[in-house]
């Protein structure tokens, strides 16, 4: 489907991958596994849930400072998210983003904006933009 | 700075804080004169590789900055029982932030120190649970720094002007009517459950809690303040009559209609409180001081358990400023006598202090109820401290009143 959202850009780039729509805020501390991307907050609704390579749909962050931590961890070593829809600007998402790629030069988008109307597919970030990938 | 002119890691710590204040919109950056840094807590090499990264290109903090805990009780070392390497990495990622001239404080409560913020101070905080108390406890201002951010703000010296740094930020949209018998203002847990609520209900947005009255002690409101940055990302709340920027509804909300209107019910506490102690079972240790106990709360502890004896292991999470003080006072001696593990520098739900067990773990904590579950695979019993040491002698799970 067509998405003519304009996203506001936090972190800059490119992504592709599944969505998956949290629903409810996700700490990353505490709430996510760097070493397995398995979502492990047990008051969460998606507990159990792989976020590797997803594209993380989300209302904001929550909780610790240190999910900015536990986001570029995730990223050294591959169990990260793609990238990350937000209906607010998150500064600890954000920062934990971009020390990452400093550090490794890995790349998490991180878009601001509204979730988009479709679900299924692949989905792609591209600067402002988030688009279904046609089958 | 950004240049680089002022170091290479002012300049690297200038470039993270631009862009990040871009992403929040920031029209500016402003001066700050304190900063509390969260990053020293050892979550996996990342955080280890920024550090050194900042110390080999010789950063200095430019403001006092205090160190929030860390993986590693200094004081009592045998407490830790992880693996030796991550306990190899986690001190030599204190170790990197003390080169950087951060203060070996290494409290999840810098507010309990004789140095802290006051009234209108800007300065840029990490932590959840200093923040929201800085923010609505002592009238403080900052936003929530995560790892990285905050000692890119203590490297440079600025932080970006915008949300609870700014008068039009610290305003409440939100207004809860806690509607309770006023003698459940008395009792402890009610501070913490509340906040647990308050997490789940206001999410971002600064709230102002209507009901409350001066019963809502420092304490307490540290209590409630960590369990609502823990439920919800609340990094700010006010409590009209209480709180210091909320001498009336109309200041704490500016004279604006709320946006929403919440009332709580004791109904509404009781399931909460009753959700953060799903744990049923054999009672097989306890932790209380999440966060770190002040020294009112020793004090308090030391008259609960005079004469008495703990039957299963007993931890008191506090810091080492605290604990010092605490023992001049004479609250230490009673609580080791009643078989209590003090822990300092550290906290029992953020890294293997506690024996692999069988059963419950019983905390005060709402933070802790909320996160060791997830850390540490624990089920919990929910009680205040009173039910805590009760059930500790007891060796079972002592609930308190029902309200």
């Amino acid at each position: 489907m067509v998405n003519p959202e304009r996203y506001r850009v936090l972190v800059g780039g490119v992504a592709r991958g599944e969505l998956l729509r949290l629903g409810e805020p996700l700490s990353l501390w505490g709430g996510l596994d760097p070493a397995t991307g398995l979502i492990v907050d047990r008051n969460h609704s998606r507990v159990g849930t792989s976020v590797l390579g997803r594209i993380v749909v989300m209302p904001h962050g929550r909780g610790s400072s240190s999910s900015s931590s536990v986001l570029a961890e995730a990223l050294r070593l591959g169990t990260a998210p793609a990238g990350f829809i937000l209906s607010e600007p998150d500064a600890i998402l954000v920062i934990g983003s971009l020390v990452a790629n400093r550090l490794y030069s890995t790349s998490c988008p991180i878009l601001c904006g509204p979730e988009p109307g479709g679900w299924a597919g692949t989905w792609e970030i591209d600067h402002n933009q988030l688009a279904q990938v046609p089958a | 700075m950004l240049r680089g002119e002022a170091g290479k890691a002012a300049g690297l710590a200038m470039e993270l804080l631009v862009a990040t204040a871009e992403a929040e919109d920031a029209p500016a950056l402003l001066d700050i004169t304190g900063a509390h840094i969260d990053g020293c807590l050892y979550h996996g090499q990342a955080g280890f590789d920024f550090a050194r990264t900042i110390v080999e290109r010789g950063g200095r903090v430019k403001v006092p900055t205090t160190l929030n805990v860390s993986s590693l009780d200094l004081l009592h070392p045998d407490l830790y029982r992880g693996p030796a390497h991550i306990a190899v990495a986690a001190r030599e990622l204190m170790d990197a932030y003390v080169e950087m001239g951060c203060s070996p404080t290494w409290t999840c409560a810098p507010y309990q120190l004789p140095t802290r913020p006051r009234l209108g101070d800007q300065i840029a905080w990490g932590e959840s649970n200093a923040v929201v108390f800085a923010n609505s406890v002592l009238g403080a201002r900052t936003s929530r720094y995560g790892d990285f951010l905050d000692i890119c703000c203590a490297l440079t010296g600025r932080a970006p002007s915008v949300g609870l740094h700014t008068d039009e930020g610290r305003l409440a949209k939100l207004v809860i009517e806690v509607d309770v018998p006023t003698h459940l203002l008395d009792d402890e847990l009610l501070y913490p459950v509340l906040g647990h609520l308050l997490g789940q209900v206001a999410g971002t947005e600064v709230a102002v809690l209507v009901g409350l009255d001066h019963r809502a002690t420092e304490d307490r409101l540290k209590a409630l303040g960590a369990a609502a940055a823990s439920s919800g990302a609340v990094a700010m709340f006010h409590v009209a009559g209480v709180t210091p920027e909320a001498a009336t509804l109309n200041e704490a909300t500016g004279g604006r209609l709320p946006s929403r209107e919440v009332t709580i019910t004791v109904d509404d506490l009781t399931r909460a409180r009753r959700s953060l102690g799903r744990g049923d079972g054999p009672l097989a240790a306890v932790s209380v001081g999440t966060p770190h106990f002040s020294v009112a709360e020793l004090g308090e502890l030391a008259r609960l358990v005079t004469g008495q004896r703990t039957l299963v292991p007993f931890y008191v999470n506090t810091s080492r400023d605290v604990l010092a003080e605490a023992e001049r006072q004479g609250s230490i001696a009673p609580i080791e006598r009643f078989g209590a593990t003090l822990v300092t520098d550290t906290c029992t739900y953020i890294t293997p202090i506690i024996d692999a067990v069988v059963g419950v773990v019983m905390t005060n904590s709402g933070k802790w109820a909320f996160y060791a579950p997830g850390n540490l695979g624990v089920e919990v019993a929910f009680g205040g401290l009173g039910a805590c040491v009760d059930s500790a002698v007891a060796g079972e799970v002592a609930q308190g009143a029902e309200w």
